[in-house]
């Protein structure tokens, strides 16, 4: 019987192989293990009598409201505000688009303490609202506004850079043929904008679903008015522990199905492109 | 009949170019590359101004500084295939053709016998149904002309249409500009970089460097030098 080492380069291949299942299977398990732990630390049946509980229904409840609020608010107002700034050049630009991407690195808490100093009940502009009877610190109307905040770059960014990349040939043509502004921007620029547009919006939605922060610091944790679902889990933690783990595996199911809807959005948009 | 004198002052150079297009003729317009040749179509449709001049379409003022007078883009009434194929990718081919006649109003039964029209006349009809995203480089050049003639233009500009065609495609898409020019008594500016191109459709050819006509003729009488050679 003999033995031999092997070449040098097979076994500099083998090395480099098994190296590179380490690595990827030492990441995806750090990131899976805790999601996956979620599932097993609970029944079915515990889980689906812990959805009927009114502390999750509630909290289901006014995330989905409030998330599809702020979603809407996001699209109404974020979509021409995306195009016109896109299109445009004029001073002080470069600041706008750097408040467009301060949420996205600002923690959610500061970002609620600077929406309570400004809306609050003693805040720059919510004293003064407060001298009409209205308050919006400590709303439901506190939790949109937070989550719209927090959430609304995912779309704005997204939006921007569609417009700014869309072949601008199209619209020329489309006016060149007589075509309005407004009829270009729906039956041109919004079409082949849409697959982007959509995935822009679900990931806002995600992040207005998953928002604790600011939702906490501006409308605090009143259940049934401003207690989200993240809120709940936080709550869970202290009291009813199986409530908690029953909107986190919801929200890790919401999550799950987002990101894979943005995937499948983002794979047609490249086809398309 | 379109005359026209546009001054611009481009970023190396000033353009200024004096037009005059007859109905039922083909002018080229040949160059180098940035010679100016794009920014006079797109004057002349109005997606960007001159400094000074004027343009004057069948008689009426398009454009004139003296006396203020722009007529914007919408209301031109000129049929401009801009340089690549534009026609609207998430769009049918039927609904390509439409779209110039849906924006301006056109009643429904018109529409659908220009559309039928078109289509034959660009050989485009079996692909009615097909999303313009779809279809081939040659194919898309067919609608997006298809489209241009289909409102009706008092003016045909093309920007290079021919660069996607193969050999055959390209002489039908000629042989179809030419008859629709012929029968619609339009003018028509065709802007190309291959002689051989400007030899079989033009009916005169005006050569631009640097923003300026350089010579104007017959296209048998052009010079060969100075232009790039057939691709």
């Amino acid at each position: 019987m003999t033995f031999s080492f092997p070449e040098p380069d097979n076994y500099r291949r083998t090395l480099t192989t098994i190296g590179a299942i380490v690595l990827i299977a030492s990441v995806t398990l750090y990131l899976a293990l805790p999601v996956v732990a979620l599932f097993f630390r609970t029944t079915p049946e515990l889980f689906i009598s812990s959805l009927c509980d009114p502390a999750v229904t509630s909290a289901l409840w006014l995330s989905l409201s409030t998330s599809v609020i702020s979603l809407g608010i996001v699209i109404l107002v974020g979509t021409p505000f995306a195009y016109v700034h896109s299109r445009n050049t004029y001073p002080g630009k470069i600041i706008v688009d750097t408040l467009i991407d301060l949420p996205l690195v600002l923690p959610p808490a500061v970002a609620g303490m600077a929406l309570l100093v400004l809306y609050g009940r003693v805040g720059l502009v919510g004293r003064y609202l407060d001298m009409f009877g209205i308050t919006l610190a400590f709303t439901t109307l506190a939790v949109i506004m937070a989550q719209i905040f927090v959430a609304s770059p995912f779309y704005l960014r997204q939006a921007k850079s569609l417009f700014e990349q869309l072949d601008p040939s199209y619209e020329k043509t489309a006016r060149t043929l007589g075509a309005s502004p407004l009829r270009i921007f729906i039956t041109i620029t919004l079409p082949l904008t849409a697959g982007g547009l959509v995935s822009g919006a679900v990931m806002t939605f995600g992040r207005a679903l998953g928002e604790f922060g600011a939702t906490i610091m501006f409308a605090g944790n009143l259940p049934g008015v401003t207690q989200t679902m993240p809120l709940s889990v936080y709550v869970g933690m202290q009291g009813n522990f199986n409530i908690g783990l029953t909107i986190s595996i919801l929200l890790v199911i919401i999550s799950f199905t987002i990101m894979i809807a943005v995937r499948f959005l983002a794979g047609r948009e490249g086809r398309h492109a | 009949m379109l005359e026209a004198h546009l001054y611009k002052q481009l970023r190396d150079f000033p353009l200024d170019l004096k037009i005059q297009a007859n109905p039922g003729e083909i002018l080229v317009l040949m160059g180098e590359n940035g010679a100016g040749k794009s920014t006079v179509l797109n004057m002349l449709s109005g997606l960007l101004n001159p400094d000074t001049g004027s343009i004057r379409l069948n008689g009426k003022p398009l454009f004139e500084s003296a006396s203020g007078v722009v007529v914007p883009v919408e209301s031109r009434n000129i049929g401009y295939v801009l340089q690549n194929s534009t026609a609207f990718p998430h769009l049918s081919v039927s609904e390509n053709v439409a779209y110039g006649m849906k924006a301006r109003h056109i009643h429904k039964d018109r529409i659908a016998q220009q559309i039928d029209h078109w289509m034959e006349l660009m050989d485009i009809k079996n692909l009615a149904d097909v999303k313009a995203g779809k279809l081939s480089g040659g194919q898309k050049q067919r609608v997006a002309i298809a489209r241009a003639l289909a409102i009706g233009p008092e003016l045909m500009m093309l920007d290079e249409p021919f660069t996607a065609l193969d050999t055959e495609s390209r002489q039908s898409v000629q042989d179809a500009i030419c008859t629709c020019v012929s029968d619609l008594q339009i003018p028509c500016l065709v802007v190309t970089h291959r002689v051989l191109d400007a030899r079989d459709i033009g009916d005169r050819v005006i050569l631009l460097n640097r923003g300026v006509s350089c010579w104007e003729g017959l296209p048998s009488d052009m010079p060969d030098a100075g232009i790039q050679s057939p691709s």
